[in-house]
């Protein structure tokens, strides 16, 4: 059995081992941040040849883990940085913001904050509140943890355990796939993925807040509240290769594929 | 024989409608799914996030992913199930079992970051095909073992007696009389085994990784094609066309796998059992 | 007279075989071992402050501090994974079982075969693929207009057919292990093939059986990517059909990438938690297991 392994192990060396020999530039981290970067990686790599951009996903968490242990060169965190993470330095590539979504085929378009406020505290249950059709409200929250309930409960001054959810989702995309098969609920996800699924047909509508349209022009703009900021992390001690991919990354240049994945590029002065 | 053919129409009904919930959630991966695919889609690597180009990298890792996988566990199952089948009842056997049973529960999030702690940091491989490949073998060792145990222990005693009566050694009897008859029960355990370790997702986004360009070598990181159905289908949006593709691509390469397997037992019992 | 391997070796070639199988087997073994020294490990945190006990005792889950400090209480998501798996089991085992039988003794050989590659198929499509299927048809249609329809009931519904393929091949394969001559001698009797699936067959590979449902158990306990997206995941004790729970693997997976610290060591507890339920359950069945005559319950004290 340990012939096989041996060969199993040794054959595809044989035929590559020295493909790794180049500058490799490790990024581990939020999921995400991860599709981006491995963009931007393809990108650097065909500018910058010799170089070698692997892409890691498995939350902002393990991005930060990994670059404090050296297990990655840069992290990728979908949040802010807490205050015991003070080690660290965060560079913001690019902004998400975060829309309350209903279903398609719901009337309403529109809620104040206070209404969002009493939808999630279990105040208000029924849709005929709001000036849409009667029906019990469906409330889709996030896991805890998740850069965009931090946010959610931020703005709307909530405490995550007064949130009366009926369902609780993970990935933006499960909370998308729920309110679209529901047609009473109400959920929060980033405005791009919604905006790309809304295009794709999916039966959800982003919500107006206090107003304010979800789109991308308002989020940098600053008009609308909501957002997060998506981070690449260093350590105080870089490698000249990270620090190059930073500078890359920031670039205008690459506002084309920060769009392409639906998130929202800094401003120009950075 | 009413009672008989009550029961037989019982039968008839349960696997009828078993069928039927699978035809229609292979229906369901056809219908929404059969739209991207084409030559292309097999033989590139994805682009624009996976909503463009293919999935031909992603072949060649998850080939790679499992190749690792049953390379390692098949033979560490085999040998460990021939011991678990002869010493039935001792104490140790007993033992590996229990401990066994529980590893199969132990949640794939949990091997993932397992196999992530020890195989590709305190082992240096790194994210890695090789990594995710070892991991995947700790995880399918159980149900591997169960399988190929239960196959092993209903060859007839009969033919045990007789391999003892005529002197034969044991390296003989395990691999001429044991082996045949057991063997299409193995196929089973195998095809379970492959099957859990294609369709493992968790467990590979902390070993084998994210990268979807063609890997040089196993200590390359490499998607392999369940990772990239769930990125797909839930981190990026507008990509559930290609969700289902790649989820119906993987059907049909287990399918070819499974009857791969089936036949080779086939043949292996034909043609040892003379 | 000697009936099993590797018990008294004569020659240097067997004596060899004797050391692999039980090196390989002990390989085996060890494996869990490692991986609860690892969960132990990354648990220690946790396990220091606030201490294992806090895990039973706080009133429910909360384990970021937002000032009003945290609460790690599993027991909520102890009995949702007990429920699901329960659910699970309930479904599967009589369909599976039902099928093993019909595709070994019943079905006529092109159905037989048919069958039998369909449900190998399943065993092999992943997890993300069921969740799917369920959170986009299945849910709505338990859900209708008012209710989001994930919760226990569509849950145990998609568990049960990732546990299927385990139960249905392993009933089968052991069915097939079962000596041609009972099968013949029986039907010389006069027995019909249901009787002697009834009366010879389903007795006679009862171990194989019992052994398959042992596997589900644990597919079923551990399984987590597909139970996370229609399980609904709101902390809360099992109640209505249609009420939405957590299990233990569903909180593990939903807030691992995102966790630290504290909050990280709390859910490799939830980990050893988990595993110290599986080997309770294990235990369990092997207990009832032993007893000759009492295999069949041990699958059932192993889903409960």
């Amino acid at each position: 059995m340990k012939l096989i392994f041996a060969l199993l192990a040794m054959l595809p060396l044989a035929c590559g081992g020295q493909a790794s020999a180049g500058r490799v530039l490790t990024l581990t981290g939020s999921s995400t941040i991860a599709p981006l970067a491995a963009e931007m990686g393809l990108r650097f790599e065909a500018v910058n040849p010799g170089s070698r951009v692997d892409v890691q996903s498995g939350g902002s968490s393990r991005g930060i883990a990994d670059v404090r242990a050296g297990h990655a060169d840069i992290g990728m965190a979908s949040r802010a940085l807490a205050a015991s993470e003070e080690d660290l330095t965060p560079v913001t590539i690019a902004r998400d913001g975060v829309a309350l979504i209903v279903h398609a085929d719901n009337v309403v378009t529109e809620l104040t904050s206070e209404q969002v406020r009493r939808i999630y505290l279990g105040e208000a249950s029924d849709w005929s509140e709001f000036g849409g059709t009667s029906g019990p409200i469906t409330v889709v929250n996030k896991a805890e943890g998740r850069a965009t309930l931090t946010v959610f409960l931020e703005h709307f001054g909530l405490d995550s355990r007064a949130i009366q959810a009926d369902v609780i989702a993970g990935e933006n995309e499960q909370a998308i796939k729920t309110v679209a098969g529901t047609p009473g609920a109400i959920g929060y996800v980033s405005i791009g993925t919604a905006m790309v699924d809304r295009e794709a047909g999916v039966t959800i509508k982003l919500l107006a807040l206090d107003g304010v349209q979800a789109t991308h022009q308002n989020v940098s703009s600053g008009a609308y509240p909501l957002s997060r900021p998506l981070n690449l992390v260093l350590t105080t001690s870089p490698s000249p290769l990270a620090l190059e991919f930073i500078e890359f990354a920031r670039a205008p240049e690459q506002n084309d594929l920060i769009l392409r994945e639906s998130f929202v590029p800094m401003a120009e002065k950075l | 024989m009413r009672r008989e053919s009550g029961l037989k129409a019982l039968l008839w009904a349960i696997s009828m409608g078993v069928c039927a919930l699978l035809v229609w959630i292979v229906a369901d991966l056809v219908s929404r799914g059969t739209g991207p695919i084409s030559l292309e889609f097999l033989m590139a690597a994805p682009r624009d996030a996976g909503r463009a180009g293919g999935i031909g990298s992603l072949l060649v890792s998850t080939f790679w992913i499992v190749a690792v996988a049953t390379g390692v566990a098949l033979p560490i199952g085999f040998f460990s199930a021939v011991l678990l089948a002869e010493d039935t009842h001792s104490r140790m056997s007993r033992a590996v079992r229990s401990c066994l049973d529980m590893l199969n529960a132990v949640p794939s999030i949990v091997f993932g970051l397992f196999g992530n702690a020890l195989f590709c940091v305190a082992l240096g491989m790194g994210y890695s095909i090789l990594s995710g490949g070892l991991t995947l073998s700790c995880m399918i060792l159980p149900i591997l073992i169960r399988t190929m145990e239960q196959s092993l222990r209903a060859v007839p005693k009969e033919q045990r007696f007789a391999a003892s009566a005529l002197g034969l050694s044991d390296v003989t009897t395990l691999f001429r009389v044991l082996l045949p008859p057991a063997s299409s029960g193995m196929a089973v355990g195998l095809i379970l085994g492959v099957g859990r370790a294609l369709s493992e997702t968790a467990a590979l986004i902390f070993t084998a990784g994210y990268v979807t360009r063609f890997p040089d070598n196993l200590l390359d990181s490499g998607r392999s094609l369940s990772v990239h159905i769930f990125d797909l289908a839930m981190n990026v949006p507008g990509a559930d066309e290609r969700a289902y593709a790649s989820a119906l691509v993987l059907v049909v390469i287990l399918f070819v796998i499974n009857s791969c397997v089936r036949l080779a037992a086939r043949h292996f019992q034909a043609r040892l059992a003379t | 007279m000697r009936t099993s391997l590797a018990i008294a070796p004569r020659t240097r070639q067997d004596r060899a075989l004797g050391v692999v199988l039980r090196s390989s087997a002990l390989l085996a073994a060890s494996l869990i071992f490692l991986v609860l020294l690892f969960v132990v490990f990354e648990a220690r945190g946790a396990l220091a402050t606030p201490g294992f006990g806090a895990f039973f005792t706080d009133p429910s889950w909360h384990p970021v501090d937002d000032g009003t400090g945290s609460e790690y209480g599993v027991l909520p998501m102890l009995a949702a994974t007990l429920a699901t798996t329960f659910g699970a089991l309930l479904i599967a085992t009589p369909l599976g079982i039902g099928a093993g039988v019909f595709n070994a003794l019943v079905a006529p050989a092109p159905f037989a075969l048919l069958h039998r590659s369909l449900v190998e198929i399943l065993a092999g499509i992943p997890s993300v693929v069921y969740g799917l299927w369920g959170l986009v048809v299945l849910v709505p249609w338990i859900g209708g207009v008012s209710h989001s329809g994930q919760g226990l009931l569509a849950a145990s519904i998609v568990l049960s057919l990732m546990l299927l393929p385990t139960i249905t091949l392993s009933t089968e394969a052991a069915l097939l292990a079962v000596p041609k001559e009972q099968l013949q001698a029986a039907a010389a009797l006069g027995l019909g093939p249901i009787a002697r699936a009834r009366l010879v067959a389903v007795p006679a590979a009862r171990r194989g059986i019992v052994a398959g449902l042992v596997l589900a158990t644990g597919r079923a306990v551990g399984e987590t990517m597909a139970v996370l997206m229609v399980a609904g995941n709101v902390v809360a004790w099992p109640r209505g059909l249609r009420d939405p729970l957590r299990t233990l693997t569903g909180n593990i997976a939903l807030e691992m990438g995102y966790a630290t610290e504290s909050h990280r060591s709390a859910l490799f507890v939830v980990g050893l938690v988990l595993m110290l339920c599986v080997a309770l359950l294990v235990i369990l069945a092997g207990l009832f297991g032993s007893g000759k005559n009492h295999s069949v319950s041990a699958s059932g004290s192993a889903g409960r």
